[in-house]
């Protein structure tokens, strides 16, 4: 054991030293590595090679860091590994792996960092490094931010190809032949006279053999499942109902819990009456904690019921308590008196002399505001719990194990290690699970049933009011246009910080401005002559997190839109002039690509074929280093505004997997559209007033357009495509409607203004 | 109250007023049909009730008396999946796949009434299914793909 641990210990540092070759917080923190949480579960007959592979008498086990929430996160990981490990990767079996600080994401923490996550410049370069460091010393363990295939990219082919080598070098010691002239194939070692060594069938070898390190991967030419279209592994599964996701598991003697949420928080004056619900059928135990209101009894039905018959009686609600969350339009005011400039956060953007720009001819002006938004992934809430004296069992689909590791240990009092979470499949997330708060509330519900299993599900209603949703935010433009060219530019943005409220939760201090007030708007390639954006900071009212491409789904929208506000008063073509403006290389051939695929002749190709009026929106936004453009086709039918196509170029440095590319691109249209047409959460006493998908209903099938989309592999690095597609979908097609229409909507969601069929 | 899912007779004693959703999944342990809304918002527990589509969600434990329910899994199975299901692994539909198995459902309930629907038809029959993650494109080509397959 003690030789594998040594063995295991030394290729994961191999995986860390080619990402983490910075200096910025010194040789300590490598030397502090994190065990390899694999070793403590070993039986006997297992060798682990790597922190990533797992390979037993069974086969090759991909443990994912990851958890799949929905983007086929998994499947490509498989793809990455057998690319260079030389197995069939439909043969690997994969495993989410217990929560360890030794699966950190680099990625996700250097681009929360308070700095453009594509700029060039010394301090960007240093602080993304820093942020690599500090993420593999806090030991987090997400899934978000799109960083997924960008920090998997390297190291799972990398430990592939350590993983190769180490089996070759198991068999050459076996043999007594040279690792040169062995080959491997299909999870074989095969030696020159063809006999196959199964890769299996090494484990006694490997224990002798020092991992082998491996300088180069791959090239690209080479490969046989990236970059080429292949099935899913869950696709299967998925299409059959036979997809397991955490609401649907079973666990030996389980019970049914469900959450109810009541509709205010309560206070301490606050009485429950749980008789009512304890005398229905089936109940074993009933009660409030916080807002929510939880039965437990023998199927889910019985247990949602009973939650909902609880009764709270002498709560103060009265009177506003102070610290309460203000209603809607209250935090309309507040979010506006943050853009007095006594809030400001940031300005990371301020090019030429904006002051003297603004202080001649005519100053254009315009307010901009979006509402609050909710996850709302279709798989509502749940977790699954099993507390006894001396260990607790977490099953749920998370994107923070570890977080909600530690704090279910500080809860429960019982050591971490003997917290135990079992990542499941999710049924969407768009960063809802980040949060850890709905595992914590289904402990301590648990806690009512020690040693019995307690699957607690959210009813949609609950998981609604739960949310911590993507922040409202408002923006002021002013800018001057002259000689049919934008020459001034100048944008404030004011919303809650992200940062703050979700970084604080989990427990930890932040600092500095927040980026994600100003994502999507300060961080643009463009070169206005006289060019600012400012950042404000509301104060915190409503808890808020991250939401498919965080600050970019507000700030893409100001920041787009107000340009091309700029650009029609210029008079000038909204795609020539985004391209003339534009200094980024990469982002004006993304911007080339989408005016090519629509054939763009101007935002006013005049009445189509039948009659109807047409109009065509563009957006751009570089987003989690994405570049992305977007034109979106409107007609007006007479009874009411129907989208007809929409187009998508983006820049991700290499496509991996383009049937999933295409998939997600064309998903984050429809959810940027859906959203943008439809939804907003508003709130009075302290939670929304839309409450299910009848009153926040997305995108449906009738209102989706034909999408064309198109990844480009100009630049190099792997990007994650998750979430770019969101912020240009919304601005483009709010483009669209000005174009379509005359009229310049400057809230969102536009149904609030005009109809769609 | 007697009735049968997927062909087999089940037997139950549960409240008249238990929806068949809840039944399925936790009663009858087919989680294959999926809990969303609870109030025919988003088409996520989709089953076939003497072989027309219905929301579980509203449909009631008491109105099973000799009923045909056809789940999700009573469509097909991995090792022989329904022409529908062929094509929804074809096309790769699913992403999280949460919504599928009603998309499915849904679906397979147009077919069997109109086997070679238009783009029309199949989006009146299907707007009701709410996918969160967009996957609509996919699901449109699949629906046509499959009718056409089963000879539509
Ligand atoms: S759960 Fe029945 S329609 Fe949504
Ligand atoms: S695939 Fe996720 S909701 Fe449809």
């Amino acid at each position: 054991m003690g030789r594998l641990k040594t063995i295991a210990r030394r290729s994961f540092l191999i995986g860390t030293v080619a990402l983490a070759g910075g200096v910025v917080f010194g040789t300590y923190a490598y030397r502090r590595d994190p065990d390899n949480p694999l070793l403590d579960d070993l039986a006997e007959g297992q060798a682990a090679i790597t922190p990533h592979v797992l390979i037993d008498t069974e086969g090759v086990t991909l443990i994912t860091p990851r958890a799949d929430k929905g983007q086929g996160t998994v499947s490509l990981q498989a793809m990455l590994l057998a690319e260079e490990l030389d197995v069939d990767p439909y043969a690997i079996r994969t495993d989410f792996g217990p929560p360890s600080a030794a699966y950190w994401n680099g990625v996700v923490l250097a681009e929360g960092l308070p700095f453009a996550d594509a700029g060039d410049g010394t301090l960007a370069r240093g602080s993304r490094k820093a942020g690599e460091v500090l993420g593999k010393i806090l030991g987090m363990q997400i899934t978000g931010g799109s960083s997924s295939a960008a920090d998997a990219f390297d190291r799972l082919r990398q430990a592939g190809a350590v993983a190769r080598e180490t089996l070759k070098a198991a068999a050459a010691a076996r043999t007594g032949l040279a690792q040169a002239d062995l080959k491997t194939e299909s999870g074989a070692v095969v030696l020159p006279d063809g006999t196959r060594v199964a890769y299996p069938d090494l484990i006694p070898d490997l224990a002798g053999v020092e991992p082998v390190q491996v300088d180069s991967l791959r090239d690209p030419s080479q490969w046989r499942f990236l970059g080429h279209p292949h099935r899913r592994l869950d696709i299967v599964a998925k299409s059959t109902g036979t997809q397991a996701y955490g609401i649907d598991l079973t666990v030996e003697g389980m019970v049914f819990a469900a959450v109810h949420r009541l509709p205010d928080p309560p206070d301490e004056t606050a009485r429950h009456d749980t008789a009512p619900a304890l005398a229905m059928r089936g109940v074993v135990a009933a009660g409030v904690i916080g807002a929510n209101a939880y039965a437990i009894a023998d199927n889910t039905w019985r247990a949602m019921q009973a939650a909902q018959a609880i009764r709270t009686e002498g709560m103060a609600a009265m009177a506003p308590r102070p610290g309460a969350m203000p209603d809607q339009s209250e935090i309309w005011d507040r979010i506006a008196a943050s853009l007095d400039g006594t809030r400001r956060d940031s300005r990371n953007r301020d090019l030429g002399d904006i002051d003297a720009a603004l202080s001649q001819g005519e100053v254009l002006t315009a307010e901009y505001r979006v509402p609050f938004l909710a996850h709302a992934a279709l798989e509502p809430l749940n977790a699954t719990v099993r507390i006894t004296a001396d260990r607790a069992d977490i099953w749920a689909g998370t994107q923070v194990p570890i977080v909600a590791r530690d704090k279910v240990a500080r809860l429960t009092g019982l050591p971490k290690a003997s917290v135990h979470v079992h990542n499941q499949m999710m049924g969407g997330s768009f960063g809802r699970r980040l949060e850890d708060d709905f595992i914590l509330v289904a402990v301590e519900i648990a806690r009512r049933v020690t040693g019995r299993a307690v699957k607690v599900t959210w009813t949609r209603e609950a998981d609604f009011a739960a949310d911590f949703p993507r922040p409202a935010a408002m923006a002021r433009g002013r800018g001057r246009v002259e000689g049919g060219q934008v020459v001034a530019y100048d944008l404030d943005i004011a919303a809650q910080s992200t940062m703050e409220s979700q970084v604080g939760r989990m427990g930890m201090p932040v600092f500095g401005p927040d980026k994600a007030i100003v994502a999507g708007a300060a961080d643009q390639p463009f070169a206005i002559p006289a060019y600012r954006v400012t950042g404000h900071r509301v104060p915190a009212m409503v808890p808020v997190s991250s939401w498919r491409s965080v600050g970019a789904s507000a700030n893409g929208v100001f920041h787009d839109c107000w340009l091309d506000e700029l650009i029609h008063a210029a008079g000038a073509d909204p795609v020539a002039e985004r391209l003339r403006l534009c200094d980024d290389p990469l982002s004006r051939k993304v911007i080339e690509a989408v005016a090519e695929m629509a054939d763009w002749q101007g935002a006013q190709p005049g009445p189509d074929g039948a009659g109807l009026m047409r109009g065509r929106g563009v957006a751009f936004c570089r987003s989690f280093g994405v570049p992305t453009a977007a034109i979106v086709d409107l007609s007006d039918t007479g009874a009411g505004l129907r989208i007809d196509r929409a187009f998508v170029a983006a820049e991700v440095g290499r496509v991996l997997d383009p049937v999933n590319f295409e998939n997600q691109v064309a998903g984050g249209v429809v959810f940027g559209l859906g959203h943008a047409m439809n939804c907003e959460l508003t709130y009075a006493g302290g939670v929304p007033e839309q409450a299910n998908f009848d009153s926040y209903e997305g995108m449906r099938l009738r209102q989706c357009p034909q999408i064309t989309v198109r990844g480009l592999e100009n630049g190099d690095r792997v990007r994650g495509i998750g979430e770019p597609p969101v912020p240009v979908a919304m601005a483009a097609l709010a483009n669209a409607v000005f174009a379509a229409t005359g009229r310049r909507i400057r809230e969102l969601p536009l149904s609030r203004h005009v109809d769609f069929v | 109250m007697r009735f049968t899912v997927n062909g087999t007779p089940r037997e139950v004693d549960v409240e008249p007023d238990m929806p068949l959703l809840w039944l399925l999944r936790d009663v009858l342990g087919l989680t294959g049909t999926k809990y969303g809304c609870g109030i025919a918002a988003c088409g996520a527990c989709t089953v076939h009730l003497n072989g027309a589509p219905v929301r579980a969600c509203q449909t009631l434990a008491g109105d099973l008396e000799g009923a045909e329910v056809v789940t999700i899994e009573g469509l097909g199975t991995p090792a022989a999946p329904h022409p529908l299901q062929l094509a929804w692994i074809d096309h790769q539909v699913a992403q999280c796949g949460y919504c599928q198995s009603g998309q499915i459902m849904q679906a397979a309930g147009l077919l069997a009434q109109n086997p070679a629907p238009s783009d029309a038809e199949i989006i009146e029959a299907m707007d009701g299914n709410l996918c969160r993650c967009g996957t609509y494109p996919r699901i449109l080509a699949a629906v046509r793909d499959a009718a056409g397959r089963m000879g539509g």
